[in-house]
């Protein structure tokens, strides 16, 4: 490793080349390590790469990730791609432009600050004098990218920070083939998979009866799955096959309606840890509340069930798909068959929207065994409605214990939380042991061990967003990590966040009305970050605040968060009405992300997370029996549908000179709070459990 | 062998008649527009039309259409001759990871032909049984509105 620091994920990934490559046909492509998720990060990362090279943004494409082919850039998660990815590209096409200049100033002897591109062409003061193009030869990206680029400033950007229309949305709206799912490649056979009808249920028989078609089975243990030449062949062939198979089955999950009883019994005998504290001279408590929150487990519910494809030649296998991490993904499916990482070959293909680890790798893995038993012939695995909703890793059911102290103004003096909660990261890659989930049916069986945290430097797991961002002298903050885990849990837009935020906000509501104060009055007050500060103030503005008027059956509710408090800020606020059920009618949002490459594409993120927030709140719940998922069907995991989707109004707080945060998840926590707090205006009640329903309110 | 009309043209495709009409679309007739999303009519990414009624095709069987006009994403337009609402969808930005709008868009043409210029309530109606997780539910809206606006 060189010696100077670099820019995001070039830190670690030091070669021009691995980043960018130009084509003497006139073309530049990118292979960053990031994939697109439907975030458009293809078209940020290739908004980055024009920008700095000064060429038009159609000659830039931006080739999905691949192994080897694109840098390690770990897991397209945690808001972070356009800091690592686009920080990396800028610098690197940055340094590349000024490789290519120094070569064309020195071979004509024209002055380097004299010369200026034109869609990639260089002009001297007396005209053309050479173009990228010209010039391209990959040997002058084969270095080390130097310690010193200098990137455009804000005011000359021409395509970063400007609202470029999406590249891969003209492909969605004619309906082209560019999902995972879509591929077709020659002789390729279809494959489904036979689940248990329990959580580590061991497959103890299997009958042998004819197929239809040419279908075949493939089983490695408890991992049974068939093959066959068409879709209807597949389904039809699973379906016999999953009345053929006895299970030998038991219960292994908690009670449904004792849940909370479940975390606290469970985090007894779990890793209590302290998160944050903070001892400054605090005023005496005039009073103490004490509230608790809690969250069910959490479902992706992505449009469309995972699938992957796989192919084996010899001992090397090659293999499509839409996990988040490519190299993370290969660590693992290497660790399941006990062969070399480098003989698997991993391309990236777009899944539907990813909100976090689903069931893309998991599929890749059944894939994958399912190819093994037809070298030579592409497989695809798609899985059912059922499996994605029932077998996909969860977001963990969390509980969260606050004691807020008030001094005699009604000001937070002293502020201590404990946060119960599985691990939010099951992600592959990471552990000795591969966390893939057909790797625990297997007849060598992987075990399956409890889902970890992410370190509180890189955001947290649970704990995420459990600090206060408001000023509070005494403070202790911790979090007590299950080592029970008897529904596979992992990480979902947001992590613990969602259930951290609301537990603040909602306590930040209650001391602001014991202080007789205006909830908003209240958080500014105990706020000093500037930005903080500027993202409620418009979101206010936005939303009327100060003029609002009281509505029969309405309520509004203010909420706020910034991103694992380093990413981006988002306030919102929140309309609800109460039915018979409650509905959330409008939200207000206003964010900063600092610079914005794409202005639309962070609103557009900045609306889909309000949105998914709506629906956690109202909504969502995995429901489970003592032995599996029960929710695994829309209408026992409803979400948000276009009937009841509340009209948003946003405003964007761009600033040119910062530096870029993500987008992705800093709206759906705050947005949740804000619901819980118009409920509280609307009702008079305070919720402590999600989701908001008829049900959960009732014990309010 | 099922014969039908699919995008205006004849096709006759070989799958069992009781193949779903989705199987057979994205088979033998090469499509990738209508979309797998759950196979039970709860989700409309599989949606087309068939005689101009938006149906799912993940439970109609292939035999069903003996005869029918089908009609599927690929059929409202092209990028060379794009339908209105296709160009309204890319104007709006109308969507995030985008696997939702082939069936979003052919019940928007439904709706359109029937009621050319709808209240955002009856677009909402029109779209009830499709979901999208990405949230652009609001561009969508606003994309229909506006493909409505200018087909009048």
């Amino acid at each position: 490793m060189g010696a100077h620091r670099l820019p995001g994920n070039l830190q670690t990934n030091r070669r021009l080349s691995q980043w960018l490559a130009i084509h003497a046909e006139g073309r530049v492509t990118i292979t960053p390590g990031k994939v697109e998720l439907g975030q458009g990060i293809l078209t940020t990362l290739s908004q980055i790469a024009a920008e700095e090279l000064e060429v038009d943004l159609t000659r830039v494409e931006a080739r999905p990730a691949s192994t080897p082919g694109s840098p390690d850039e770990g897991v397209t998660s945690g808001s972070l791609s356009t800091q690592d990815s686009g920080g990396a590209l800028r610098h690197a096409c940055a340094a590349a432009r000024a490789i290519f200049l120094g070569v064309v100033a020195q071979r004509v002897g024209v002055p380097l600050e004299t010369i200026r591109i034109e869609d990639g062409i260089f002009h001297g003061p007396a005209g053309p004098i050479g173009s990228y193009w010209a010039l391209a030869d990959q040997a002058l990206l084969d270095c080390e990218a130097p310690a010193e680029a200098r990137p455009r400033a804000p005011g000359e950007r021409r395509i970063a920070g400007h609202s470029i229309p999406r590249l891969d949305l003209p492909d969605k709206v004619f309906g082209a083939a560019r999902f995972v799912h879509d591929l077709r490649l020659p002789e390729m056979l279809h494959a489904r998979v036979v689940r248990p009808p329990a959580r580590g249920a061991r497959l103890a028989t299997l009958r042998d009866g004819t197929l239809p078609g040419d279908a075949r089975v493939v089983r490695d243990g408890s991992f049974l799955a068939v093959l066959a030449a068409t879709e209807w062949e597949a389904e039809a062939a699973a379906a016999r096959l999953a009345a053929r198979a006895g299970w030998e089955a038991e219960d292994t999950l908690p009670e449904q309606a004792l849940l909370i009883d479940w975390l606290r019994e469970a985090a007894a005998r779990g890793e209590r840890s302290p998160v944050a504290s903070r001892a400054e001279p605090a005023p005496p408590a005039a009073q103490t509340l004490r509230r608790s929150f809690h969250r069910p487990y959490l479902a992706h519910a992505s449009v469309a069930p995972s699938c992957a494809v796989a192919r084996w030649e010899g001992e090397t296998v090659e293999v499509f798909t839409h996990s988040q991490g490519p190299y993370n993904l290969r660590a693992d499916l290497a660790k399941t068959l006990r062969c070399d990482p480098e003989r698997i070959l991993i391309h990236h293909r777009e899944g539907a929207g990813c909100y976090g680890h689903n069931g893309a790798d998991d599929v890749a893995l059944d894939a994958v065994l399912a190819a093994r038993a037809v070298p030579g012939r592409p497989v695809r695995l798609l899985w059912s409605r059922a499996e994605e909703l029932g077998w996909s890793p969860f977001s963990p059911a969390m509980l969260v214990d606050v004691e807020a102290d008030l001094d005699a103004s009604g000001n937070l003096a002293g502020w201590r939380s404990h946060i119960v909660s599985n691990g939010h990261s099951s992600r592959p890659g990471r552990a000795p042991e591969p966390t893939l989930l057909s790797a625990a049916m297997l007849a060598t069986p992987f075990p399956v061990k409890p889902s970890i945290n992410p370190a509180m430097a890189a955001g947290g797991g649970a704990p995420r967003n459990g600090v206060p961002l408001y000023r509070i002298p005494a403070l202790s903050v911790e979090t007590t990590r299950l080592l029970d885990m008897p529904i596979r849990s992992s990480a979902l837009r947001g992590l613990g966040a969602t259930l951290n935020v609301w537990s603040i906000e909602s306590v930040m509501d209650e001391a602001a009305a014991l202080a007789g104060a205006d909830p908003l009055d209240y958080r500014l007050r105990h706020l000093d970050d500037p930005r903080a500060i500027a993202v409620l103030r418009r979101v206010a503005d936005l939303a009327g605040w100060a003029g609002r008027s009281r509505r029969e059956g309405f309520g509004l509710g203010i909420g706020f968060a910034r991103y694992k408090n380093t990413g981006g800020w988002a306030a919102v606020i929140a309309e609800v009405e109460a039915l018979e059920r409650v509905l959330c009618r409008r939200l207000w949002i206003a964010g900063d992300v600092g610079e914005a490459v794409n202005p639309d594409g962070v609103l557009n993120q900045y609306e889909g997370g309000a949105i998914h927030g709506a629906s956690v709140a109202l909504l969502e719940e995995v429901r489970f029996s003592r032995r599996t998922v029960t929710s695994d069907h829309w209408d026992g995991y409803p979400i948000l549908r276009f009937s009841e989707v509340p009209k948003v109004e946003l405003a964007l707080i761009d600033r040119p000179d910062q530096p870029f945060l993500g987008a992705g998840e800093a709206s759906m926590a705050p947005t949740i709070a804000a619901i819980a707090g118009a409920i509280t205006d609307a009702l008079g009640i305070r919720p402590r459990q999600l989701p908001f329903t008829p049900e959960n309110l009732a014990r309010a | 062998m099922v014969s039908f009309s699919l995008n205006g043209h004849p096709v006759t495709l070989e799958v069992p008649e009781e193949a779903t009409l989705l199987q057979a679309l994205r088979g033998p007739a090469g499509l990738s527009g209508p979309r797998f999303g759950c196979g039970t009519e709860q989700c409309g990414a599989c949606m087309v039309l068939v005689d101009g009624t938006p149906r799912c095709a993940c439970t109609l069987a292939a035999g069903a259409v003996t005869g029918r006009a089908v009609v599927t994403v690929e059929g409202l337009g092209t990028p060379e001759a794009p339908h209105p609402l296709q160009s309204a969808f890319l104007a709006e930005q109308a969507g995030q990871c985008g696997y939702c709008l082939s069936g979003i868009l052919v019940s928007a043409a439904a709706l359109l032909a029937r009621d050319p210029a709808p209240e955002e309530a009856a677009i909402r109606t029109a779209l009830e049984p499709h979901l999208c997780r990405c949230g652009s539910h609001n561009r969508i809206l606003r994309a229909v509105s506006r493909a409505a606006a200018e087909m009048a």
